[in-house]
């Protein structure tokens, strides 16, 4: 069973939210999800300053066995993008939840964290996957 | 049904993922493929392939019928333990599989074929043996394990007692020998040096661990499949099948045209296909901007369609390669483009070799 941080929020399709306070989240994909994708080949992240909307398809994970989309947890404007994935996409598999972040949000609608799993709630939707 | 190889348990304990390998329960990786196929570009990496087919053919007609069987010539094998690519095909001349003839004497050889297509093989092979006298053994009581990488022989050399030694020592590419249990080839599906090794099952879970303690990796089919597309080796199944001609699947060179009186199956319709030159080609692509080119995507090309048949990203080199089957027509050096991902993306078009010896060479 990989490792679901409880101070973290998830949507089931795999990308987790942090709340930075603020207004602003950082967003990154599971180690379920990187467990499933395999060696991380290319990240490819959204531009700063664009706007996005709750599920819009944001960023693509691309990995030695597929290309996945990332969607958007929340709406709002990106303000970072993880430089460093450009060198080193593998840290999305060693440090999912640390060191291999995608980006972070400023976000548009804080009712919008109503809508997103606890870690339990992303547990339970993996086990029925 | 699920089978297991006899290292199914040593996969296990070196934490091994294992996937569904056409009805084998087999390693996809131990963590990290990208790490793997490194080792075995730098150093040594293992790979179990017990589950591959081991089929003998002995008897007074050995020769006339492989002679028949492949689309090489194993009249050109004339020094005992020579191995041989090649293909047999069918009637129509489409790959029924490709594989590994080994050369013990005219009456005794040794076949190394597919695993996901044993059935059909076993089949066809028993089914063409008929009008000859011979005999097809399956030899499922073999393990093999591939030892692959530019430290591999040295690190074997550590384990080998010294009559093995003997007989392993300065043994060329492509060769095979009988030392003491170990069946020991010179052949892999890396682009690496490194030894191809059949023994007893009961004996296989000694040596992988002996292989492990003297530092070599295991690795899985994750890294078994980039390493082979980087050195340009075909994947049956993806590369070529039964619907296709070995002049469309860069199998050209393990055909054996001369003599001409040798009548192996599929000679006809081969020959006529070389004539016309009508056949698609297998080329390499290079993708270097982002993105990674996959299996079955479309590629554009002035002078036709083709498509994608193998597609991985190269750890080696950092890139996107693939191999793709286009028209014939198409210049090696020329740009193409394939459609991936809703856009079109311009890639090279080379010969299918990537990477051997560690370097790149296109």
């Amino acid at each position: 069973m990989s490792n679901i941080p409880s101070e973290l929020k998830y949507v089931t399709s795999h990308e987790w939210v942090r709340n930075d306070g603020n207004g602003v989240v950082t967003v990154g994909i599971t180690e379920h999800a990187q467990d499933l994708l395999g060696d991380m080949v290319f990240v490819e992240l959204p531009e700063v300053g664009d706007t996005v909307s709750v599920g819009d398809d944001v960023a693509v994970a691309e990995s030695v066995k597929a290309a996945s989309d990332i969607y958007a947890p929340m709406s709002g404007e990106v303000i970072e993008a993880n430089e460093n994935l450009e060198d080193s996409p593998e840290l999305v598999n060693s440090d999912a939840f640390g060191g291999g972040w995608l980006f972070k949000l400023k976000i548009s609608d804080e009712s919008e964290f109503n809508n997103l799993l606890d870690a339990e709630g992303y547990a339970n939707s993996i086990d029925e996957d | 049904m699920t089978n297991k190889t006899v290292l199914h348990a040593k996969h296990l304990e070196a934490g091994a993922k294992m996937v569904d390998f056409y009805g084998w329960e087999m390693p996809i990786n131990y963590g990290s493929q990208i790490e793997e196929h490194h080792a075995v570009r730098k150093d040594a990496g293992m790979f179990d392939v017990s589950h591959m087919t081991i089929v003998d053919v002995q008897g007074l007609d050995a020769q006339a019928f492989l002679r028949r069987l492949v689309i090489n010539d194993v009249a050109k094998l004339d020094v005992a333990g020579k191995a041989l690519y090649t293909g047999m095909c069918n009637l129509e001349g489409g790959v029924i599989d490709d594989l590994i003839v080994y050369f013990f004497s005219k009456t005794d050889y040794r076949l190394v074929v597919n695993s996901a297509t044993r059935v059909k093989d076993l089949a066809w092979i028993n089914e063409q043996a008929s009008a000859f006298d011979v005999a097809i053994t399956e030899r499922p009581e073999f393990a093999m394990i591939a030892v692959q990488g530019p430290e591999a022989k040295a690190k074997v050399a550590t384990l080998l007692d010294a009559e093995q030694t003997a007989v392993v020592e300065g043994m060329k590419p492509f060769f095979s020998v009988q030392a003491g249990d170990l069946f020991i080839a010179t052949t892999g599906y890396t682009g690496e040096n490194g030894y191809e090794i059949a023994l007893p099952a009961d004996q296989a879970a000694g040596l992988w661990q002996q292989l492990l303690d003297v530092g070599v990796k295991p690795c899985g089919l994750g890294a078994r499949d980039t390493l082979r597309l980087e050195a340009g080796m075909n994947l049956y199944g993806l590369d070529m099948d039964e619907s296709v001609s070995p002049l469309a699947a860069n199998m050209a060179w393990t055909i054996s045209w001369e003599p001409e009186d040798r009548n192996f199956n599929g000679r006809e319709v081969l020959a006529a296909q070389r004539a016309a030159g009508d056949q698609p080609k297998l080329v390499g692509l290079v993708l270097e901007e982002k993105g990674v080119l996959r299996s079955g995507l479309k590629v554009i090309t002035e002078a036709g369609e083709g498509v994608i048949t193998s597609g991985t990203f190269s750890p080696t080199l950092g890139y996107s390669i693939a191999m793709a089957r286009i028209p014939r027509s198409v210049a090696i050096g020329s740009t193409v483009e394939v459609e991936m991902r809703k856009k079109l993306v311009k890639v090279k078009v080379i010969k299918p070799s990537f990477v051997r010896n560690g370097k790149k060479v296109l």
